[in-house]
């Protein structure tokens, strides 16, 4: 296994963060590869996902519907249900909340506008090793650019996720109609965590901001960590 | 067989769309209360019959069409 941990970067038609993703892994230590949706199989020696962001199938039907039921979907279910780290970004965590990897389902802006700028994010739980790299009460600077970001789950869900350290990320103020301002989320595992804002465009001071370099970097952590566990399983 | 499916916000769940088309409404003059928007999807399937293309049309709804957390469904049947 070379150093650099190899992490697949799922590619949907109408996908359009997958370079960025790519880029901004490889900057902090990743080996990215771009893997076409129709694959029914992850390249061999992958140690992570990335779901990217961008506006899958036209966001017919509901965001990330219809991109849910790919072949390379099935094969990242696999991978999450054997303890493979799993990142969904923006439409990519509409992917996993509608391919039920994730609770709860991304609904329109509750202001009616697509929203486009940096926000804060505090972190509200460090329990999933993807927030490995984070401290709790740590505030992010990340880009958000959605239209679809209002994340909506049932009450009895939300305590529950909320008392089990699920929900790990909220925005600092009401940017979309979010229940309870959660801007991301891991499933009980801890495995897999989908957010609305954009780690890999912030990986730079130059462009604003590099607290998007922390969660990247901590999902490379988990990528080889993963692929320690598989090689001496 | 053919059938057409009717997917609304749930009662209760904000509906920003709707809400939209509310504000449009009034600015053309319209005295509207709520408005809610859904879909409409009409389809042919290849059913025996009434029974088996409810029941394949639910599952439909359950895998793709709707999202029960959000979405209430009414399916009718068209002739045979």
């Amino acid at each position: 296994m070379s150093g650099r941990p190899r992490v697949a970067v799922i590619v949907f038609p109408g996908s359009n963060d997958d370079r960025d993703a790519a880029w901004a892994l490889g900057a902090v230590g990743a080996e990215p590869v771009l893997v076409w949706h129709e694959q029914p199989e992850l390249p061999a020696g992958t140690g992570a996902v990335v779901l990217p962001g961008g506006f899958s199938y036209g966001d017919y039907l509901r965001a990330g519907a219809i991109a849910s039921l790919a072949p390379a979907v099935n094969a990242v279910r696999a991978f999450a249900a054997a303890g493979g780290p799993v990142l969904g970004i923006c439409n990519g965590f509409q992917i996993l909340c509608e391919a039920r990897l994730l609770p709860g389902v991304l609904r329109p802006n509750r202001q009616l506008e697509f929203v486009c700028r940096d926000v804060a994010v505090r972190v509200e739980s460090t329990a999933s090793p993807l927030l490995g790299r984070c401290e709790v009460g740590q505030e992010l600077v990340l880009p958000v650019k959605h239209g679809e970001g209002a994340w909506y789950v049932d009450e009895g869900s939300y305590v529950r996720l909320a008392a089990r350290g699920q929900i790990v990320l909220r925005y600092g103020e009401d940017v979309n109609g979010s229940l309870g301002d959660v801007a991301g989320l891991v499933n009980e595992a801890g495995n897999v965590l989908g957010l609305m804002p954009h780690p890999e465009h912030a990986v730079d001071p130059l462009l604003g901001s590099a607290d998007g370099g922390l969660l990247l970097a901590a999902l490379v952590d988990a990528a080889a960590a993963h692929l320690h566990v598989v090689a001496h399983a | 067989m053919r059938a057409t499916v009717l997917v609304r916000p749930k009662q209760g769940i904000l509906d920003p769309q709707g809400a939209a088309v509310r504000e449009s409404l009034r600015k053309l003059g319209f005295e509207v209360g709520e408005v809610r928007v859904g879909r409409v999807i009409d389809l042919e399937l290849a059913a025996g019959g009434a029974e088996e293309a409810r029941t394949q049309i639910e599952r439909m709804c359950s895998e793709l069409l709707a999202n029960p957390l959000i979405e209430s469904v009414e399916i009718e049947l068209g002739e045979p």
